[in-house]
């Protein structure tokens, strides 16, 4: 059974092959459409995490998980991260922010931006498109600049 | 009164009608001469606003539409520039000519960015608009757009001898390119260098016209009439975004409704640091800069 985590990581790597949400939910951007988000890859029956983890110990200890979950591979910086960096321990249903702030697993993008500066690179360097013309006076007869 | 025998004669009964009926026909004839189409009745509107599209489809050879849609109520238009954004690009510029049919030849542009080094600041007096690097942001250096900056008021509007620019009710300043006897006072009254003025006949390749116009916005110009940004009058009463907002490619330009609290444009002027050119000249213009970062 996949974990939930696995969404988390694959919205964080912002990657769109990762992703194995429903095709038809990525809509084009046309017109008054509004723009999907596709939904988070939950594996059949995961959902709602707190069905099983209501009633477990909360152990923060940062391990190996042997028990259950233990088929993923965490491939994202997985020397500093773990599980609990961006899921919420009280209450399982929730990812939740540096700050402590909860946010719905939708929202999980929303933490690419806790060690990835949107901003850095700032913009791409561009070719300027020419410059204007210096002011001249006009040929009379052709219209165009001398 | 006794009169000397070498006055004039009174005028007879017959001379005073007949000079009177000569000038209740003259002012007649004066009162149904031309007319700003902004005056027209709507029916006569339509009639000269078919007859320019009939003018353009023929000289350019493409089916192009002039449209006349009015001021949409509750809107109040207003444009916002992040300053820390823009990379000086110039993508802008060439999708404004693009969009509103500027003459290529000689060239019009509506919108100038300015080239400034980041130690002076804000600085027109020395900036330099034909900046011409292999690749931009260079080093050191921002860049300042400037184009009409719709004032809420508009010194230019005042000078018009003829009244062929005003201000719209949505805050747009327009110009009736059919009215404007090019005598560039509103040029010179403009603080900002916003409008340009058609030297010699203007040139648009017949395949780069874009036929979406609007009366007011970017109708093909004459020669000796002056022009200006309108904040693609065409597209935003329409509902679109003007062209210079969808271009860049920084997303540098904002573009919304005043009223609106929800927008865009009320988000930064509550929480940016915002300014305006030349704030002391009591212009009020509607065109915001700002920092975001």
């Amino acid at each position: 059974m996949r974990s939930t985590l696995v969404t988390v990581l694959l919205a964080a790597a912002c990657s769109a092959s990762g992703y194995g949400g429903d095709e038809s939910t990525a809509s084009p951007r046309t017109g008054d459409e509004r723009l999907e988000i596709p939904p988070p890859p939950f594996s059949d029956g995961i959902f709602p995490c707190t069905s099983c983890h209501a009633d477990l110990k909360v152990n923060r200890t940062r391990r190996a998980l042997t028990e259950m979950h233990d088929d993923i591979q965490l491939r994202h910086d997985e020397q500093h991260r773990w599980c609990l960096d961006c899921h919420d321990a009280t209450d399982r249903d929730w990812l939740h922010l540096a700050s402590g702030e909860r946010i719905l697993f939708e929202q999980s993008y929303l933490l690419c931006a806790h060690c990835h500066n949107p901003h850095q690179p700032r913009f791409r360097s561009l070719a300027p498109k020419p410059a204007p013309h210096r002011p001249q006076r006009p040929k009379e007869e052709t219209g165009g600049l001398p | 009164m006794k009169r000397d025998p070498g006055d004039a004669p009174d005028p007879s009964r017959r001379e005073f009608v007949s000079c009177a009926a000569a000038a209740a026909a003259g002012f007649l004839l004066t009162a149904c001469g031309p007319k700003r189409l902004v005056e027209m009745p709507k029916e006569r509107l339509q009639a000269a606003l078919r007859e320019l599209e009939r003018q353009y489809s023929e000289t350019y050879g493409t089916a192009v539409t002039v449209a006349d849609t009015p001021a949409l109520p509750g809107v109040q238009f207003a444009y916002a520039l992040d300053i820390s954004r823009c990379i000086g690009c110039r993508r802008c510029v060439y999708a404004c000519v693009e969009e509103n049919n500027q003459s290529r030849d000689p060239q019009v542009h509506w919108i100038r960015v300015h080239a400034m080094e980041k130690e002076k600041g804000v600085d027109f007096t020395h900036s330099d608009p034909y900046y011409e690097p292999k690749e931009v942001p260079e080093e050191g250096r921002f860049y300042v757009p400037v184009a009409c900056q719709q004032c809420e008021n508009p010194p230019c509007t005042k000078v018009c001898p003829v009244g062929a620019t005003w201000k719209e009710k949505d805050g747009i300043v327009v110009i009736d390119y059919d009215w404007c006897i090019g005598c560039r006072y509103c040029m010179a009254a403009c603080p900002y260098g916003a409008r340009h003025f058609n030297w010699a006949e203007p040139s648009i390749p017949r395949a780069e016209l874009n036929p979406n116009t609007h009366w007011l916005g970017n109708p093909p110009r004459k020669k000796g009439v002056v022009e200006k940004c309108t904040f693609c009058i065409q597209r935003t009463r329409a509902g679109r975004y003007p062209a210079c907002v969808e271009v860049c490619p920084v997303g540098a330009r904002k573009f919304g409704n005043l009223l609106d609290p929800e927008g865009e444009i009320r988000y930064i002027i509550e929480r940016k640091r915002i300014f305006v050119l030349k704030e002391d000249l009591n212009t009020v213009p509607r065109f915001f800069y700002f920092y975001a970062t």
